[in-house]
């Protein structure tokens, strides 16, 4: 390639360099001043997460191709890394009171959380496999690490260990399926592989599509590739686990879609079947297997099982509406994971964080607005109107419809009447049920997040035209 | 329009609910203060809808007071109320001040949110008989899930739990099928405005399918036999005031619900699918009045003759003549009226002697004879006793299923005198014969439970021997209903009739 780069064309990679240079930076003042200064790396690299954020919003809009195709900066790209970075911010808050608490200050923790962010911000930009690649490695290796970051608890250790074996193996299925793809494709980038398969499919090609997909699922966590995510859920540190449920699901479902939509819109019937299989048999398996669980980290992995099926219910639909619809859930999906675990991270009594589901028994009457927000976000993870939930999947169902999935949306509204249960038995225990000792006072920082996750939540049929606005134009860019 | 009045009914009592969540404490003067503000707002908000009473103009067929303004994009905020929504809305606004009143000593515990609830619950309720968007209708519909299952499962009887979740599951399932429904609707018409979608002509095959998920929303909530099994668990687990709501108002959603959507949108498959209409009408009227013969519960009694009675409104709506809708609107409204009174009327001797078994009460004239002279208006009303608002509806929707078919009136004649049977059993076994020696204490109702009775009393008889207001209300749009729902049932079988003449003409 022989194009010189300049400065300026530089300029839509700078939020991916700023966060490397922070990340840097971090890490180099917590190598120097040692264990002490875990809160101050910790609390700057939220502000550098959120001073990320705002150069991207005032970066100039419009598409840009860097690096002969490999970064692609459009409004899609924008809206998914502006989410990711509010979910890795938001996971960071989280952390703060947790790992004083527990005595963990560790600096590596915030430039971590950094680090795996920069990964997904590539993951999203991705224009090829190898970018593809590189975004994905660089996200979960940091994420294997914050997994065991409680690394004197066997259960942590094991968490990590368990996400780093299954990781690599669905990065090695990932690779092969891209090594076939560009083996019956002669090319690597997304825009040329559609070009090759335009005029249809081939064995190798599907086979490798097939390949690839099993890693997406894995990263997103969908049947029949979510078997780590209970263990990794309850095992990894609370406010991780926060992290696993927020940042990474949107990167990964926005590569999954980004791919499936540029990449291979010549052999839609191909990746359709799969998708809606993938979707029907999360969305199933998350309502049905969530009801005997009984801590609520579990309780929480299985639920975004159940999630990211309704999520790709969207993606089968295969058209602009189906991804502004994926778009419109991964949005409110993070507003309400954030929430939920800000108040999982406040189930502590006696200085230990408690996560069984009984423990919240009355606490409508021990924590009257921690029950209020934590119930008006599950009857909103449910999807029941008028809060954000039943929007997140309206406009997903909305798209299948259209596309005439109707088998696809009876089975899936079904499966949300049978996760509705689960969600149901946590109000029961918090509202109809005799209380239970208090938890301690919630920690203030803990309070912001629920508060504005709650109202979001709650007001977000009032003013739905922001997302809905930004939704529709980043899906546009896509097509 | 000067001012968005509609709004204003609509969400008046979620600002009431905004201001009680903001009063701090739980001692005495905190629920107190719950309670007064709940009852002002309610009244307010009554008051308010009875401007629109006043402004309503009954001659036009047309929506008034609308309102619309962009929202989803999708969908948009559009409100407005004609002959068929604006009894509810009534109904809705009425009923809300007396539910606040028959609360007021019977909860002890959390009244704060108690009151909070049902403010909620009544701006939902309001909501959907006044929502011209279905996206805005199913918000209002599915909402009132929320608050109806914390007050069945926060203050209702030993199994609520058990009652709260089948209330909530069994209507969810149904009406997510009906969201699919919708969303079908919007591919097709490209838009989820009512009033479009009522001009609209939907395909008859698209029709069937469409008929058959708003049918398995409108039928769980009304509910229809063999569905009809959450409601009685739902009543006797519920607070008196929660099952005045569920049986006046909550379950007149599915009928206002046939009226809005099935009949005039899918004019065909409503006409289709009528038999199955009638036949599980006759069976709910017969078979369930026969289960509430059995009953040793009180308020289950109730509930099955609220599920026969609703048999009633079903026959009538899809009869399809004049008599028949206009019998089933009434019914309706008479229904909320009567069976929330007796829900009322079992509340207070509940409050004094807290068991609901029939056996456990008798003789009760001796002690109180207003309440026994109440309680006999209501069960007579109930019975659809002339001069009584429950004789007109049940009237109007026999006369009007007999123009549509002669066997299945005359089987449903039958729950007339079933009901009889069981209500006046039911008086029977509670008011009359020996005072029970362990309610030699029980008091008449008060000067409060007098104020509750008062207006019912006054509108079970004035309906009755008056029915005129209600009818003409409604009249108009009924009318315009049932000329476009003809018109599109002629229409459709002309087409049928031309394709198949065309058909037998390529053959030869």
């Amino acid at each position: 390639m022989n194009e010189m780069l300049t400065a300026r064309d530089l300029l839509p990679l700078l939020p991916e360099l700023l966060l490397g240079g922070g990340a840097m930076l971090m890490l180099m003042v917590g190598a120097f001043s040692g264990e002490r200064s875990a809160n101050v790396v910790n609390g700057w690299s939220i502000v550098i997460l959120v001073v990320v954020a705002g150069f991207l919003l005032s970066l100039p809009a419009g598409k840009y191709v860097l690096f002969g195709g490999s970064f692609v900066v459009d409004d899609y790209a924008r809206f998914l890394k502006f989410l990711t970075l509010i979910g890795s911010a938001g996971a960071l808050v989280l952390s703060l009171d947790y790992l004083n608490a527990e005595k963990q200050q560790k600096f590596e923790y915030g430039a971590l959380f950094l680090l795996s962010t920069l990964g997904m911000l590539m993951l999203i930009s991705a224009g090829d496999l190898i970018a593809l690649y590189l975004g994905l490695e660089l996200m979960s290796l940091a994420l294997y690490v914050l997994a065991a970051s409680n690394r004197d608890q066997v259960k942590s250790t094991e968490a990590g260990l368990k996400y780093f074996v299954l990781g690599a193996l669905s990065s090695g299925m990932l690779l092969y399926g891209a090594s076939l793809i560009y083996g019956f494709t002669g090319t690597v980038s997304f825009t040329g592989i559609a070009k090759a398969t335009a005029s249809g499919a081939n064995i190798g090609l599907v086979f490798g599509l097939v390949f690839l997909f099993v890693g997406f699922c894995f990263k997103i966590s969908a049947v029949p590739f979510h078997m780590w995510t209970p263990d990794v859920y309850e095992g990894s540190p609370t406010p991780v686990t926060a992290f696993f449920a927020a940042a990474p699901k949107v990167a990964a479902i926005a590569i999954f879609v980004r791919a499936t939509i540029v990449a291979f819109p010549g052999i839609t019937h191909e990746w359709q079947q799969i998708v809606v299989f993938v979707s029907i048999a999360s969305m199933v398996l998350g309502s049905f297997a969530a009801i005997g669980q009984k801590n609520i980290k579990r309780l929480m992995a299985y639920s975004s099982i159940g999630h990211m099926g309704f999520a790709l219910v969207g993606l089968a639909a295969g058209t602009a509406d189906g991804v502004q619809g994926v778009l419109v859930y991964m949005a409110i999906y993070v507003a309400m994971t954030l929430g939920t675990f800000a108040v999982i991270l406040s189930m502590r009594r006696d200085g230990v964080l408690v996560e069984n589901i009984s423990d919240l028994a009355g606490l409508s009457r021990t924590h009257p607005a921690m029950a209020f927000f934590l119930a008006m976000l599950l009857f909103s993870l449910a999807g029941i109107p008028p809060l954000a939930g039943f929007f997140a999947k309206f406009y997903v169902f909305l798209a299948a419809v259209q596309a005439g999935l109707y088998m696809l949306a009876v089975i899936g509204v079904l499966a949300s009447v049978v996760g509705a249960y689960y969600y149901l038995m946590i109000i029961k225990i918090m509202y109809f049920d005799e209380p239970a000792r208090a938890f301690e006072r919630m920690p203030g920082l803990l309070r912001l997040v629920l508060g504005i996750s709650g109202v979001i939540n709650l007001l977000f049929f009032a003013y739905p035209a922001p997302l809905l606005g930004a939704a529709t134009v980043a899906a546009k860019s896509l097509f | 329009m000067a001012w968005p009045i509609l709004s204003v009914v609509t969400f008046l009592p979620i600002l009431g609910a905004l201001f009680i969540a903001l009063v701090r404490g739980n001692d005495a003067l905190a629920k107190g203060t719950a309670r007064w503000v709940a009852l002002w707002s309610t009244l307010v908000t009554f008051a308010i809808s009875l401007v629109l009473v006043w402004r309503f103009d009954a001659s036009s067929a047309e929506f008034q007071f609308v309102e619309k303004h962009n929202w989803l994009g999708v969908a948009s905020y559009h409100m407005g109320v004609d002959g068929i929504s604006l009894p509810f809305v009534i109904l809705t606004t009425a009923l809300m001040p007396l539910c606040i009143l028959a609360s007021w000593t019977s909860i002890q515990k959390r009244v704060k949110e108690y009151m909070i609830a049902f403010l909620v619950l009544e701006t939902l309720m309001v909501g959907t008989f006044s929502a011209l968007d279905l996206v805005l209708f199913y918000l209002f519909f599915e909402g009132g899930l929320i608050p109806m299952f914390l007050i069945i499962g926060v203050w209702g009887g030993p199994r609520r739990v058990y009652a709260s979740f089948k209330f909530f599951l069994y209507t969810l399932a149904g009406s997510v099928l009906m969201l699919l429904a919708i969303m079908a609707m919007y591919w097709q018409a490209g838009t989820t405005d009512i009033p479009t979608l009522l001009r609209h002509g939907f395909p008859v095959e698209m029709q069937k399918w469409a008929w058959l998920a708003f049918f398995a929303s409108f039928a769980v909530k009304m509910p229809m036999w063999p569905v009809h099994t959450w409601l009685p668990d739902a009543h006797v687990e519920a607070p008196t005031a929660g099952s005045v709501i569920l049986a006046a108002i909550l379950l007149k959603m599915g009928g206002y619900g046939f009226l809005r959507f099935s009949l005039p949108m899918f004019p065909m498959a409503s006409h289709d699918f009528a038999p199955l209409i009638f036949t599980l009408s006759v069976v709910a009227i017969i078979y369930t009045s026969l289960v509430a013969l059995m009953q040793e519960d009180v308020k289950k009694l109730i509930a099955y003759s609220s599920v026969a009675h609703m048999g009633f409104v079903t026959m009538g709506i899809f009869a399809a003549t004049t008599q028949g809708v206009a019998g089933g609107i009434f019914q309706m409204i008479s229904h909320g009226i009567v069976s929330g009174a007796l829900f009322l009327c079992v509340g207070v001797v509940y409050d004094r002697m807290h068991t609901r078994e029939i056996a456990a009460y008798g003789g009760l004239v001796n002690r109180m004879p207003i309440y026994a002279f109440v309680f006999m208006l209501f069960t007579m009303a109930n019975v659809g006793l002339p001069g009584t608002s429950g004789f007109v509806g049940e009237f109007l929707a026999l006369i009007g299923t007999f123009k549509a078919n002669i066997a299945v009136a005359a089987l449903a004649t039958l729950g007339v005198i079933l009901s009889a049977c069981y209500a006046l059993w039911l008086y029977r076994k509670m008011v009359f014969g020996t005072l029970k020696p362990e309610l030699a204490g029980i008091r008449d109702i008060g000067w409060r439970e007098g104020v509750i009775f008062a207006p019912l009393v006054v509108l079970t008889i004035l309906f009755g021997v008056a029915p005129k207001p209600v009818l003409d209300m409604s009249s108009a749009s009924v009318a315009q209903l049932l000329e476009g729902y003809n018109k599109a049932i002629a229409g459709t079988k002309t087409a049928q009739a031309a394709a198949a003449a065309k058909a037998a003409g390529s053959v030869r």
